[in-house]
């Protein structure tokens, strides 16, 4: 089909030379009009993380807010509620440590669920994944204030159906690291230039679709849950935000 | 699974007045689309409450669009590079035909009988799930909506929302009829559960999962894909093979260029400031990781659309974001509904890129089919001047055969009607000299007790003209005769 390509750049590239002289803008993207950006920006990280915990329970994440030293508590009380018998979470080599954290904490419950780590291609356990797992663990690289939302990296050691196949979806967020905007994130976190995994993600919730009457429905084919654990900075008033935005909070944690 | 061979209903949009009329009468229908164009434009308004920031904000989509449509064959040269350096196979289309015949190929190659889809337009634009069911190969839409569209053999009504012609009522019998197992019910949540289950056991089935694409980013080689469902994932992350489609006007030049569009895409589209999953798709599965396709293709289609690029003003039209706006707020859509135009794209948008797709010879009458008060150009979040496409269109549609027009079009002239054109310009000439023009006006009020009421198409949906009784120009020299007779 190399024909089709080289007629199809060919009318492009005659239509660009035969264009009349002014007839079409010619503008670089330094000089041209900006949209008016997000307050979010310079605001203290308190507020981004109001935002962002706003917008993502307006769209049904339950969202939880715990400190370094006690988010595993939050996890395990997830995992309880939700019913969670069989738990899949990353593996291998370079595995970050939050999830090397929740997977100690999720064997050491004592009455757990059976974690699988993501130790084989999916090829092998494609029909397992999809019928017996309840839930996925994976932590997100940075949250998206002001729609609300977390970027995903998803890589060797945390694959890409972790968040999608199984019906909940945990994900661990480093509360320090929550940018204004999805622009903010691309630029501050220099994407283009370290190179972008196979499928970066941006997630706001749990699936959902409105296709049926203009009606809300959540749980459409990816998970029907999301559950977000936010690692709270210590500068940050937890209570405070927890007040401010309803997300939950370890009973301990709430008194501290 | 035995594929699915639709009755391949051609409806040339030249029947689009008979469907239109058609369309009216059907009340449940008019009620769907009424509820659903006032539900989406009141979300999109609720999305953008200061005007000042929507302004400056369309004024930085429709620089990107043109700076990016203003280098589109470096781009698309750019953007197969860096496709290919991630390991993205990209193939090129001309037509229809070779991309069915190239994406026909690749699923035989993959051994594949089922596909699961996400939500494509150009899928639809191409007729591929026909042409892949002639081939023995089932393809499954898995976004709701499409689902919805595919079980009741209907094609999609709104780029967007497929199945926004239906009420909850007529999905809750089709589910029941056609879905092994699926009771009767109302509820939507239930609803949507029938539908989830019903198409959850095939992703782990199908070995070839296609999608559309929102933004290729030529920079990074980068396939964007936004949707709320997540069915889009699945179709681009469980089977070992993904294809995606997409127009050659979908490319960007930076990552950058990509957030501010995708927030206008899903505030102009639906009303929401983000959409569930934002999906950058950068090359198939690498080694040592456990997950997603082996082998990503790109499928790049022109069909058309360099027709439309050849002209600086048509280019325009490609701009769209596909966000459906101009749609949801256009009182002929809302009125007709989708179908009626016949076409892949309907509505405003549809009547500017349709007769670029399929030529004016069979589209002549979609630029007609607006009152030209200008929602679509004022709603569209990248500014096409929508209403001025729509004119020079209808203008392209009657332009004389013998025309030699810089960028000839295909189907131009087909609306050309030699009587309408010679009475048109007996028109001109009797307004074109004041002698005639009194002439003809003096001749036109003396003798308007004997003007037919029949006057050929003015008369279908119009009460007959009627010339007053005096001419403007009479009756303001009476006025001014008899006021100078009367001064003081």
């Amino acid at each position: 089909m190399s024909d089709a390509r080289s007629r199809i750049l060919g009318r492009l590239r005659g239509a660009l030379a035969h264009d009349a002289p002014g007839s079409w803008p010619a503008a670089t993207a330094d000089a041209e009009p900006k949209a008016t950006p997000s307050p979010l920006a310079a605001a203290p990280l308190t507020e981004r993380l109001t935002a962002l915990i706003t917008a993502m329970r307006a769209v049904q994440t339950e969202v939880h807010l715990a400190r370094s030293s006690d988010w595993t508590q939050r996890l395990t009380a997830i995992v309880a509620s939700h019913g969670v018998r069989r738990l899949a979470i990353g593996d291998g080599p370079g595995l970050p440590t939050a999830a090397q954290q929740a997977l100690a904490a999720l064997q050491a419950a004592p009455q757990g669920p059976q974690v699988l780590p993501f130790n084989r291609d999916i090829d092998a356990w494609k029909a397992e994944l999809f019928t017996t797992v309840d839930a996925g663990f994976t932590t997100a690289r940075c949250g998206i204030a002001d729609t609300g939302g977390l970027i995903l990296w998803p890589d060797a050691t945390e694959p890409r159906t972790l968040s999608l196949v199984p019906p909940l979806h945990i994900a661990w967020l480093d509360g320090r690291r929550v940018h204004a905007s999805l622009a903010d994130a691309i630029g501050r976190d220099s994407w283009t230039a370290h190179g972008l995994p196979t499928n970066a993600l941006l997630i706001s919730g749990p699936s959902k679709t409105s296709d049926i009457q203009q009606t809300l429905a959540y749980g459409a084919h990816g998970p029907r849950a999301l559950a977000l654990i936010i690692v709270v900075p210590d500068d940050v008033d937890l209570a405070a935000l927890a007040a401010r935005t309803g997300a939950l909070v370890n009973a301990a944690g709430a008194a501290a | 699974m035995k594929p699915m061979v639709h009755k391949l209903e051609y409806m040339p949009s030249r029947e689009f007045k008979a469907r239109a009329r058609e369309a009216l009468g059907l009340a449940g229908q008019r009620r769907s689309f009424r509820g659903a164009m006032d539900f989406l434009q009141g979300k999109r308004a609720a999305q953008f409450p200061d005007p000042a920031a929507l302004e400056a904000w369309r004024d930085q989509g429709e620089a990107i669009r043109q700076r990016c449509l203003g280098k589109l064959p470096e781009l698309l040269t750019q953007l197969e590079a860096k496709l290919q350096a991630n390991g993205v196979q990209v193939h090129w289309a001309e037509t229809p035909q070779e991309a069915n015949a190239i994406i026909t190929g690749l699923v035989q190659a993959a051994g594949a009988d089922l596909v699961v889809k996400g939500k494509s337009m150009v899928s639809e634009e191409i007729e591929l799930n026909h042409h892949l069911a002639e081939h023995g190969v089932t393809a499954i839409e898995s976004d709701m909506g499409e689902y919805i569209v595919q079980l009741a053999g209907e094609r999609p009504s709104h780029i967007v929302m497929p199945a926004v012609h239906k009420t909850r009522a007529q999905i809750a019998r089709l589910f029941h009829e056609r879905v092994p197992g699926a009771p009767l019910t109302e509820d939507v949540d239930a609803l949507i559960r029938i539908g989830r289950h019903a198409i959850r056991g095939l992703y782990p089935q199908a070995k070839v999962g296609l999608s559309g694409v929102n933004f290729a980013v030529a920079e990074t080689g980068t396939l964007c894909l936004v949707e709320n469902e997540g069915n889009g994932r699945m179709c681009t992350t469980v089977p070992d093979v993904h294809i995606a489609i997409t127009g050659i006007e979908k490319v960007v030049e930076f990552l950058s260029d990509v957030p501010p569009l995708y927030g206008l895409l899903t505030r102009s589209a639906t009303g929401q400031p983000v959409t569930t999953y934002f999906n950058l798709i950068s090359g198939p599965r690498r080694p040592g990781e456990r997950d997603g396709p082996r082998a990503v293709h790109l499928v790049l289609l022109d069909n058309g659309r360099s027709q439309a690029f050849a002209d600086a003003q048509l280019r325009r039209t490609l701009q769209c974001i596909r966000c459906g706006a101009c749609m949801n707020h256009c009182p002929v859509y809302a009125r007709v509904g989708g179908h009626a135009y016949g076409t892949t794209y309907p509505g405003p948008i549809g009547a500017i890129v349709s007769p670029h797709l399929l030529g004016l010879q069979h589209t002549q009458d979609l630029p007609t089919a607006s009152s030209l008060c200008g929602a679509c150009g004022e709603v569209c979040p990248v500014r096409i001047p929508i209403p001025e496409l729509l004119l020079r269109l209808r203008e392209e549609a009657v332009r004389p055969p013998d025309d030699t027009p810089d960028h000839p079009l295909r189907g131009q002239g087909a609306a050309h009607d030699p009587q309408l054109a010679s009475l048109w310009r007996l028109w001109a000439w009797l307004h074109s000299h004041p002698l005639r023009y009194r002439a003809y006006t003096w001749l036109a009020t003396r003798l308007r007790a004997w003007l037919p009421r029949q006057q050929l198409g003015w008369t279908l949906h119009r009460i007959a003209l009627k010339p007053a009784r005096r001419s403007f120009l009479e009756r303001m020299a009476t006025i001014e005769r008899e006021r100078l007779r009367t001064k003081p």
